[in-house]
């Protein structure tokens, strides 16, 4: 018979293992406090000659001379883009995942979810350039075309000019890109809450619906926020489809006006402008100032999110995050 | 007779040494000349690359096109060896980057390219009818000032759409220098740079976005680069010239032709490049909307970090190789060669390079060397012997 041997553990070694992980563990605080110390030292230009204005004010003007910058417009396509995209993405990704975790027969269970993680594997300029090159054309002469002709007069949603490339479009391809994270995780976490929950469910004469009501949601509750708060992230954050397809618009037109005028985001104008953009110049400090807002963007969503999952799991005592 | 060809064989004998000692000192050891900068200029390097490579198997050229503007920044950085814009250095960059030499490799034409069901390329347009549709003041395609320009042809009753580049682009910096200078009011409205406020109009990322994008929507109109516009058989408008007395259509040759004229006025390599121009020359055939392209070269390499003389001298050898023999690719890619009085500019310019202060000559040093002993023997034998190089009469 065999027995699982401990070599002597020494104080020493314990010591050695500590200070490795702490170091580990400083490593990622350096990078976070080494990022906002960069970005702040190299947008300081922006931020002492427009002052608040740089979060309000919407001109963009990199014209030697007639500098000045705003990104208030491209603040709020970031926004936009990011809510239209989750109001899509989030319910179709929770049905998707509901769908594999509970309804799908057993067989389909397995290749459908592989797909879906496939799916959030695919690089985000295929996304863009299928939307720019195929989707484009399809939404355009199929839905906003017909929807600006009909509404266009009364709804202000539907009022501008359709062409296809618009605050619109990036949203849907943006929330098609997402709905794979998002669903990828919830199935994981719907697959986590115990079988006994959805046993006892049943065995009051729950129908499948009322089954996942009552004991799937509230249990994979915090886990479901966490998952579209990563398709948040990646909504917000994402660049090179958005840049593609958002229609690139700079200045107060890039305010979006409705879903069919061309925008900007914040990460968009930076992949636009930073390779042109001369060293040491306002342009230069006002893009690394758009960084700045991203980022700070990003920790408020992060933030928000730690604490509506405390909320949630606070309220449902016992429920446990997968 | 015989004495000419014992002259001519005592020749071979003397100078060979020197030509093999000037070949080995390019083949002895392998170099790889790096460059970073304009992506418009990059399918033609990437084939200079390889036709460089043919010919001198050890010199191998690393060029990144990361955006001119980023390759200016490793320019100042000292990282690379040249860099590559399609626009001058500016004023300030200047002074970050002191003593760099401008040598411009090419020249790129930009096209008012459109997309009008049924009328093909050659729509009449004048610079300031352009810059007015670019601003948004004439909103249609059968606006009286396009329809004056084009009598017999059957504009349509639809908006334009204008489609600009989104990045910043050197084509973009050419394309608002010609409107500045044509339209007063361009320049005080919008202005001339790589990213302007436009007052209208959908942005799309590169040449080959916009491209797309007018090839695909019906009554769009924008302005792509030469190279692109041909590749993707667009229609074009031909476009006024400065003299007035015609509609250019944008060719390699119409554009050579207003780069041409303009050459007289550039300034020397290691000038003020900042304000240069060559929109809107004069001439019947200049096409008027076309730039130069530049390669940007500290006039002392051995501030670059990695540099010595040898490799000084392979950069040199590269650069005088590109404005001369490697302008022969340019035509087959739709680049524009440069004409004969740039490149004896840029030889000029590139004759200033140095190491640490000794200048680079194109021959090796050694090699000169033993030439100018073979020759001065050639000549004191000849003078001795009474050898001939013409058959006495």
């Amino acid at each position: 018979m065999e027995t699982i041997k401990l070599k002597g553990g020494s104080p020493v070694f314990d010591k050695i293992f500590k200070i490795g992980c702490a170091i580990a563990a400083t490593y990622v605080l350096a990078i976070i406090v080494l990022i906002v110390v960069q970005l702040t030292t190299n947008s300081y230009d922006v931020w002492a000659q427009e002052g608040i204005s740089f979060l309000t004010g919407s001109d963009w003007n990199a014209v030697e001379g007639s500098e000045s910058y705003g990104a208030a417009p491209y603040i709020a396509g970031t926004f936009v883009t990011a809510g239209i995209a989750m109001l899509i993405g989030v319910p179709l990704s929770i049905g998707i995942a509901m769908f594999l975790s509970e309804l799908a027969p057993k067989f389909m269970r397995s290749i459908l979810s592989f797909i879906v993680e496939l799916l959030a594997a695919i690089p985000s300029i295929i996304y863009g350039l299928w939307g720019l090159f195929v989707f484009r054309n399809y939404i355009l002469n199929w839905i906003e075309t017909p929807l600006n002709n009909t509404l266009g007069g009364s709804v202000w949603l539907f009022s501008g000019t359709p062409f296809g490339l618009d605050i619109f479009t990036a949203s849907i391809v943006l929330a098609i890109m997402i709905i794979p994270t998002i669903a990828a995780i919830s199935r994981e976490i719907m697959i986590a809450v115990p079988q006994s929950q959805r046993e006892a469910a049943y065995m009051l004469g729950a129908t499948k619906w009322e089954t996942f009501k009552m004991a799937v949601i509230p249990y994979s509750k915090s886990g479901l926020i966490g998952a579209a708060i990563l398709g948040l992230g990646r909504a917000v954050g994402e660049t090179m489809a958005i840049t593609l397809l958002i229609g690139n618009a700079t200045g107060a037109s890039a305010f979006p006006s409705s879903l069919f005028s061309p925008g900007q985001t914040l990460s968009s104008i930076i992949a636009n402008e930073f390779p042109e953009a001369s060293n040491g110049s306002l342009q230069m400090a006002a893009l690394i100032g758009c960084g700045l807002i991203l980022f700070a963007i990003a920790i408020s969503i992060n933030i928000v999110a730690q604490i509506l999952v405390s909320k949630v799991l606070k309220t449902h005592q016992g429920a446990v995050l997968a | 007779m015989k004495k000419i060809l014992l002259t001519l064989a005592f020749m071979l004998v003397l100078i060979m040494p020197a030509t093999m000692l000037h070949a080995s000192a390019q083949t002895s050891q392998s170099y790889t000349i790096t460059g970073a900068g304009s992506t418009f200029i990059f399918p033609l390097m990437d084939t200079w690359r390889v036709q460089y490579n043919d010919l001198y198997s050890n010199i191998n050229l690393n060029y990144q096109s990361i955006g001119s503007g980023a390759g200016i920044k490793l320019l100042e950085q000292k990282t690379v060896d040249f860099a590559a814009s399609d626009a001058p250095l500016s004023a300030s960059d200047q002074a970050k980057a002191p003593g760099v030499l401008t040598i411009p490799d090419s020249i790129g034409g930009i096209t008012i390219s459109y997309n009008l069901p049924g009328i093909d390329k050659g729509l009449k347009l004048t610079g300031p009818v352009i810059a007015q549709i670019f601003m948004g003041n004439i909103t249609m395609w059968n606006d009286p000032a396009i329809a004056n320009l084009n009598s017999g042809v059957n504009l349509p009753a639809q908006k334009i759409e204008i489609v600009h580049r989104a990045d910043g682009s050197g084509t973009t910096y050419a394309f608002t220098d010609y409107l500045s200078k044509v339209y007063p009011q361009w320049k005080t409205d919008v202005g001339q740079g790589k990213v302007v406020p436009w007052p209208v109009g959908t942005g799309a990322p590169g040449n080959a976005g916009v491209a797309n994008i007018i090839k695909t929507t019906p009554y769009a109109c924008g302005y792509v680069e030469l190279a692109y516009a041909y590749q993707n058989n667009m229609t074009y408008a031909f476009v006024q010239n400065a003299d007035g007395n015609a509609f250019v259509e944008p060719t390699i040759d119409s554009v050579a032709a207003d780069a041409a004229a303009a050459s007289t006025n550039l300034p020397t390599a290691d000038g003020d490049w900042s304000k240069v121009s060559i929109v809107n020359q004069p001439g019947s055939n200049s096409y008027p909307i076309s730039t130069l392209t530049y390669i940007m070269v500290y006039k002392d390499l051995s501030q670059v970090s990695g540099e010595s003389q040898g490799k000084t001298q392979q950069v040199v050898n590269f650069l005088n190789w590109i404005i001369t023999n490697g302008q022969n690719y340019s035509s087959s890619l739709l680049y524009v060669p440069l004409p004969a009085s740039i490149v004896t500019a840029d030889q000029q310019g590139i004759a200033q390079i140095q190491f640490g202060g000794s200048t680079v000559p194109e021959f090796g040093p050694i090699a000169s060397l033993v030439l100018a002993i073979a020759i001065v023997s050639i000549i004191a034998v000849s003078a001795k012997t009474g050898l001939r190089f013409a058959p006495k009469l």
